[in-house]
């Protein structure tokens, strides 16, 4: 029982406590979620830590000055053109 | 492409090419079924808010499951084709980036906090909110879904067509000057409710094709009537609602990319009355001879069609391909620029920018700059075209938007019958079916036995429940087939008149845009193979009736 009288107990029938019981239950009783979450993961991780930080960098990130980018870009569209 | 003068590799563009065409194809073997999965299991879970049975829960369960594996595979293949855009077309980025991010950004928030917000209470929700909210929670993760799509056609259908937006020179991007005149433009309507329309057709003939399979096993089979009941209705009506949003797409095509309609249609000498093509013989490998033939060999074409098509009009103008490049006289009089013209004017805007950024680098006077900056504004329309070295680089592979104009539409027409025929038999309507039992009977396409009043699973022969799980693979052909033309119509452009491929695409090594070309061909084949096999499983093992 909470005796602190500052802290009022979340009600069992409250929005949040709903909210929260319909993803806890969810997740929980997952069968083919459990699955189809473990692919997702393994996704994003490769997607995000593999992928973006080994072959997709940002270009102009990478070779212009901070500040400069207009002028990289400038250089890289008018060259193009000659 | 070969007679281009440039210091970048073109293998480096053909690669980068390559490499988003592969991963745009596999992010859209996903999102159509989304799409069309949604309306029908939405409509499913209506039908069960209605009459609330176990069986219809249970139908509804199913095809949510299976489209919750679907939705799974296609999280995040979206993601990489943005990596793209800063890795392998930082200048198109840079360039475009405040007008194309804005779209894609709203997506990300808006659209995908929707979707993933009801999905939960879709899947976890069954027993722990009410009927009416699960069921909007249901509509409201497909309309969720739809959403995003709008805003990723809103920022493809602004490379077909760019408005609302000015060039700044000093930051050299484009700034949007009219956030509603790029989200309702005219080419993003056209294309979101067509691109959306022809999702649903997938999503039927999925339905269809899952349920005669369970036909052919003689399982669920009540089930598989009711659902292709219910898919064969979304399914025709998406086969006549893409038949009629094609047509408008054609209009608005004409209107802004001309040379896209010229190239589908082989169209290489234009005029009035013109000929809708059916079929000719065009070289699937090889880019006619436009400039010295007069048309394609072994056409056969429907009289006035392409006139009709292009302008609503039998006997409207429509310019071929030598038109475009030589220069015409439009339908209201003014004069359509040839190729030459404007490759000039692009060479001034382009020089009018290079002269302008040194001008202002050096802290020329502003009556200087002003005028460089005037020329710049006369010519920025055609400002692309200042790096085209050869004309014939403005005609996109005649081949290419051939063939996949003619796939797209020749298995549309396809599905309108299949889905015709399929009504007509799993519904009793008056003297139309039994017209059609008798018909088919005495022909032997359909078992004596079933001539007469038959049950629905009866009504549906074996050829039919075959020829309803072939249609799976052939409405992934004409979906893909219309982002061929789409996309292979609108070369050499990345933003078209705007920016060509080969200034958009980033200066880099060709050998590594193709290592990442076969990783993701691995990566996605790998997850495509994962995808059908989770799917075939859930399919095997059923809904719990």
């Amino acid at each position: 029982m909470n005796n602190n009288p500052f802290v009022r107990p979340m009600k069992k029938n409250g929005f949040w406590h709903r909210a929260f019981d319909l993803y806890y239950e969810g997740f929980r009783n997952m069968t083919l979620g459990k699955t189809l979450w473990a692919i997702i993961l393994i996704k994003l991780f490769i997607i995000f830590v593999v992928l973006k930080i080994f072959f997709f960098p940002n270009y102009i990130s990478e070779r212009a000055t901070d500040g400069k980018e207009s002028e990289f870009v400038a250089d890289q569209m008018i060259k193009r053109a000659e | 492409m070969t007679n281009l003068i440039l210091n970048i590799d073109p293998g480096t563009i053909d690669w980068s090419r390559a490499q988003f065409a592969l991963t745009a194809i596999y992010h859209w073997l996903f999102v159509p079924l989304t799409l069309g999965l949604a309306v029908i299991m939405g409509i499913a879970e209506t039908i069960y808010y209605k009459k609330r049975t176990d069986f219809w829960k249970k139908t509804t369960q199913f095809w949510q499951r299976l489209f919750g594996v679907n939705f799974a595979m296609g999280v995040a293949t979206g993601i990489i084709l943005e990596f793209e855009f800063g890795t392998n077309w930082s200048n198109y980025s840079w360039f475009v980036g405040d007008i194309f991010g804005a779209p894609l950004a709203i997506e990300g928030i808006v659209a995908f906090f929707m979707e993933s917000t009801f999905v939960a209470v879709m899947f976890f929700g069954w027993k722990k909110v009410s009927a009416g909210f699960h069921l909007a929670s249901t509509w409201l993760t497909g309309l969720g879904a739809t959403i995003s799509a709008w805003w990723i056609l809103v920022a493809n259908a602004w490379m077909q067509y760019p408005v609302g937006c000015t060039f700044n020179p000093d930051t050299m991007r484009n700034e949007m000057t009219s956030f509603m005149e790029v989200a309702l433009s005219p080419f993003a309507i056209d294309k979101f409710c067509h691109t959306v329309i022809s999702s649903w057709i997938i999503g039927a003939v999925f339905v269809i094709a899952v349920s005669c399979w369970y036909l052919l096993k003689r399982r669920h089979v009540c089930m598989a009537v009711q659902s292709i009941r219910i898919a064969v209705i979304v399914g025709l009506t998406a086969a006549l609602g893409a038949a009629v949003t094609g047509h408008k797409s054609g209009q608005t095509v004409a209107q802004v990319q001309p040379m896209k309609l010229a190239a589908m249609e082989a169209l290489y000498n234009g005029g009035n009355e013109m000929d809708l093509t059916m079929i000719a013989w065009i070289n699937p490998f090889e880019q006619p001879n436009y400039t010295k033939e007069e048309e394609p060999p072994m056409k056969l074409a429907l009289p006035y069609g392409l006139s009709m098509m292009a302008t609503n009009t039998l006997d409207g103008y429509v310019p071929g391909i030598n038109n475009l490049l030589n220069g015409y006289i439009k339908a209201d009089g003014t004069v359509e620029p040839s190729a030459d013209e404007k490759i000039a004017r692009g060479r001034l805007a382009i020089q009018a920018l290079s002269d302008y950024r040194k001008a202002k680098a050096e802290g020329a006077d502003e009556e200087t700059t002003t005028a460089y900056l005037s020329t710049l504004n006369e010519n920025y329309q055609y400002f692309g075209y200042g790096y085209v070295m050869d004309k014939r680089d403005l005609v996109p592979s005649i081949p290419i938007n051939f063939w996949a104009f003619r796939t797209m539409v020749g298995l549309g027409c396809l599905f309108i019958l299949f889905f015709g025929l399929v009504i007509i038999l799993i519904f009793d309507i008056p003297f139309v079916s039994l017209l059609f039992r008798r018909l088919l009977s005495a022909i032997g396409l359909l078992p004596e036995t079933a001539s007469d009043r038959t049950t629905a699973a009866e009504a549906m022969p074996r050829w039919l429940c075959w020829s309803a799980i072939i249609m799976v693979p052939l409405a992934y052909i004409a979906s893909e087939s219309g982002w061929l033309l789409a996309e292979f119509g609108r070369q050499p452009w990345t933003i078209q008149d705007m920016l060509p491929t080969w200034v958009a695409v980033s200066e880099l090594q060709s050998s590594s845009v193709m290592i990442t070309f076969f990783l993701f061909l691995i990566l996605f084949t790998t997850m495509l193979a994962v995808e059908i096999s989770i799917l075939l499983k859930q399919i095997k093992k059923g809904p719990e009736l």
